[in-house]
């Protein structure tokens, strides 16, 4: 696959080199004063964030056949989809007679639930791996890199391959199953908008899962399909938060995925009005939840791997090894 | 300036290990008893021990891996605890007998992406990852995927990892654990070739072979259950222990020995002929060795001739055994 081998090449190709070399101050060399010693700080957290992000695309699509992979990235979604419509099959036969909209509500649910699945739960993957696969994580951690910054390229990597997959649900959906996705009446800015904070939200809790995986063994990572299984009912993504009972519902409103989701149906105008819990919500009011919650999750996350480094150094854990 | 690359002080570290369901009790091992050490500046430093010794639990402190449960460290006069960040700049490590790294990256790229790491500007990068690569005979592999390299082979990748970035202080946890004859001595010799280009380079290493801590080591310390049982350099080890010298001589062989009876300063002389091959042995222990001359002066005067000498010397091992009780075996797996 092009892509592929252009962006494997790029790991030591005289372009790139060229540009680091105009964009990076010099090696560190004997006395280290205050303000240099930032600067260079955040030059090595910039390069670190980089170099983890070009690390997780390798790790994801450096098959060893690229059509495999290409067969895979696409064939993956696909499969996906086609698994809903047999669901919804069911459910239009168990709910008496079919409706439409609902497929709608569950086709777009489902194609963006897949960021919650890949980057929420693939980040605080890639910290078991790390440790006990690729035996890679203390020569990380002991490096004057910052481990956050590591993780966060690890998940944006994370994040853009999913955009891929996503991107691709979705055309098929359209071409194939006649989801209505009308590019002409969508509000842009408000869906990038939508995107942008909602996948922070996402990137956050993903951080603040791995911050706690750092601290417990991998076949602890139940633990994380748990949590994954939960947002995957409570937020609606197979059917509307709505069927669920009461308690459910107030569950629902306390998850930020709930109120993205929602908004992502209301800016690309897709089974809309299937789900009546948060119909009463504006879209300014769901916004504003779902920045707050980013902004708790950032925090969170940030928090967690303060004190997860500390009591990681204290119990030996950065580089336990389960037998399993 | 003289001054410690590695300062430890009543050093302590215990782990406590689960309770198993029902069957066993909490335990509670103390893997680092009160240590205390100091590694110079451009010292090439051995830390030898038996297995479970606390060799990797002190590497692990001083690499900021670990905190200690109590007592100081510090690492080219910045504490363990407190200035991790400004460690972290200046060392490295690598433990031998793992294969860690990314296994569908190539070798090259798997080192590339630690050197960014680091903030290492590309050209220098590039420049260091070829000359080590080199140095170190795994050229010819530089793009080959990770995965398929031997465990030997991942085991230099892993060198070549660590010496990259340069540093001040680089800590090697059994380096040459599991390589063969050619490969090991490949190793030792880039170690000392590598502190002998800086004089402010320092190297602490951890091993389980004598010979290796022997040749290598400016300094070593013996260290057994968490306690350092002794640090010095191998011949002042050596020196500890009073073994006597014993000196063995061939030579043609002669019926009458008187010659070789009541010299001063040997306590011990004891005689076997050999008829079939012609030649009578001897065997001196020694108080005194200034006295190996006279000995061997008392050759002729029984009518005889040499046919060889040998003096054996007290070993690494035997100070190894003093101390610990018990040898160290170099031929487990
Ligand atoms: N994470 C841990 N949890 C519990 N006990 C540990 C842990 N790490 C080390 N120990 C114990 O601490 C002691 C010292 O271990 P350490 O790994 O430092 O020994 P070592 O000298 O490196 O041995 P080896 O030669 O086998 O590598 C051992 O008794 C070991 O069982
Ligand atoms: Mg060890």
């Amino acid at each position: 696959m092009a892509v592929n081998r252009k962006s494997r090449s790029m790991g030591i190709s005289q372009k790139s080199l060229k540009s680091m070399r105009r964009s990076i101050p010099r090696y560190p060399t004997g006395n280290y004063h205050p303000n240099k010693e930032n600067v260079e700080s955040r030059h090595r957290n910039a390069r670190t964030l980089k170099w983890s992000a070009w690390l997780g695309w390798q790790m994801e699509s450096n098959w060893a056949d690229p059509f495999l992979f290409m067969v895979y990235s696409v064939a993956k979604p696909i499969a996906a989809s086609l698994i809903l419509v047999v669901m919804y099959s069911i459910i239009a036969a168990i709910g008496g007679g079919p409706d439409i909209g609902l497929f709608h509500y569950m086709f777009v649910s489902n194609a963006f639930f897949m960021y919650v699945g890949q980057v929420l739960f693939g980040v605080a993957q890639i910290v078991h791996d790390d440790r006990e696969h690729f035996q890679t994580m203390k020569y990380i951690y002991i490096s004057p890199s910052n481990y956050f910054s590591y993780m966060i390229g690890r998940s944006v990597s994370k994040m853009v391959i999913t955009t891929f997959a996503v991107i691709i649900t979705m055309a098929f959906g359209v071409f194939l199953l006649n989801v209505p996705l009308n590019i002409f009446t969508i509000n842009w800015l408000l869906f990038m908008a939508v995107m942008v904070i909602g996948i922070f939200c996402i990137m956050a809790f993903g951080l603040a899962l791995a911050g706690l995986s750092f601290l417990t063994a991998k076949h602890q990572g139940g633990m994380n399909e748990g949590i994954a299984g939960l947002f995957y009912l409570f937020c609606g993504v197979v059917f509307p938060v709505s069927i669920l009972p009461s308690w459910g519902m107030s569950f629902a409103k306390i998850l930020p995925i709930t109120y993205w989701l929602e908004l992502v149906r209301r800016t690309l105008n897709l089974g809309v009005g299937m789900d009546s819990t948060l119909s009463g919500a504006s879209t300014a009011y769901c916004m504003a939840i779902l920045c707050l919650s980013t902004l708790i999750f950032s925090i969170v996350a940030l928090a967690i791997f303060k004190v997860g480094d500390t009591v990681a150094r204290q119990k030996g854990l950065i580089d336990m090894t389960t037998a399993y | 300036m003289a001054r410690y690359a590695v300062e430890v002080k009543n050093l302590n570290r215990t782990f406590t290990t689960k309770a198993v369901r029902g069957k066993s009790k909490k335990e509670i091992v103390k893997a680092l008893n009160d240590v205390n050490l100091t590694i110079n500046e451009g010292e090439l430093f051995g830390l030898l021990g038996p297995n479970g010794a606390g060799k990797t639990t002190l590497i692990k402190i001083l690499c900021t891996l670990l905190l200690p449960s109590s007592g100081e460290a510090r690492v080219l006069g910045h504490d363990v605890h407190k200035d991790t960040n400004a460690i972290r700049q200046k060392i490295n490590m690598v433990s031998g007998g793992e294969t860690s790294g990314y296994g569908l990256l190539t070798v090259r790229e798997n080192i590339w992406l630690f050197s960014q790491l680091y903030g290492i500007p590309s050209k220098e990068a590039n420049r260091r990852i070829d000359m080590l690569m080199k140095e170190l005979k795994l050229e010819h592999k530089k793009n080959s995927k990770v995965r398929t390299l031997s465990t030997g082979l991942r085991q230099k990748a892993n060198m070549v990892r660590g010496f990259m970035t340069d540093p001040a202080l680089i800590f090697l946890d059994e380096p040459t654990l599991g390589l063969d004859v050619n490969a090991s001595r490949l190793i030792r010799d880039f170690i000392k070739n590598w502190i002998r280009e800086k004089p402010s380079r320092t190297v602490l290493l951890t091993t389980h072979y004598m010979v290796e801590a022997d040749e290598l080591c400016d300094r070593v310390a013996i260290i057994n259950d968490g306690r350092v049982l002794a640090c010095d350099t191998p011949d002042n080890l050596k020196k500890l222990i009073h073994q006597d010298s014993v000196l063995k001589l061939e030579i043609r062989q002669v019926d009458n020995v008187t010659a070789f009876e009541n010299i001063a300063g040997v306590r011990n002389f004891t005689h076997s002929n050999d008829m079939a091959s012609g030649i009578t042995r001897l065997k001196f222990i020694l108080d005194d060795e200034a006295i190996v001359a006279d000995i061997v002066a008392a050759v002729p005067k029984s009518g005889s001739k040499i046919l060889s000498v040998q003096k054996t010397e007290p070993t690494l091992e035997d100070v190894f055994v003093a101390l610990v009780g018990r040898g160290l075996t170099n031929h487990e797996v």
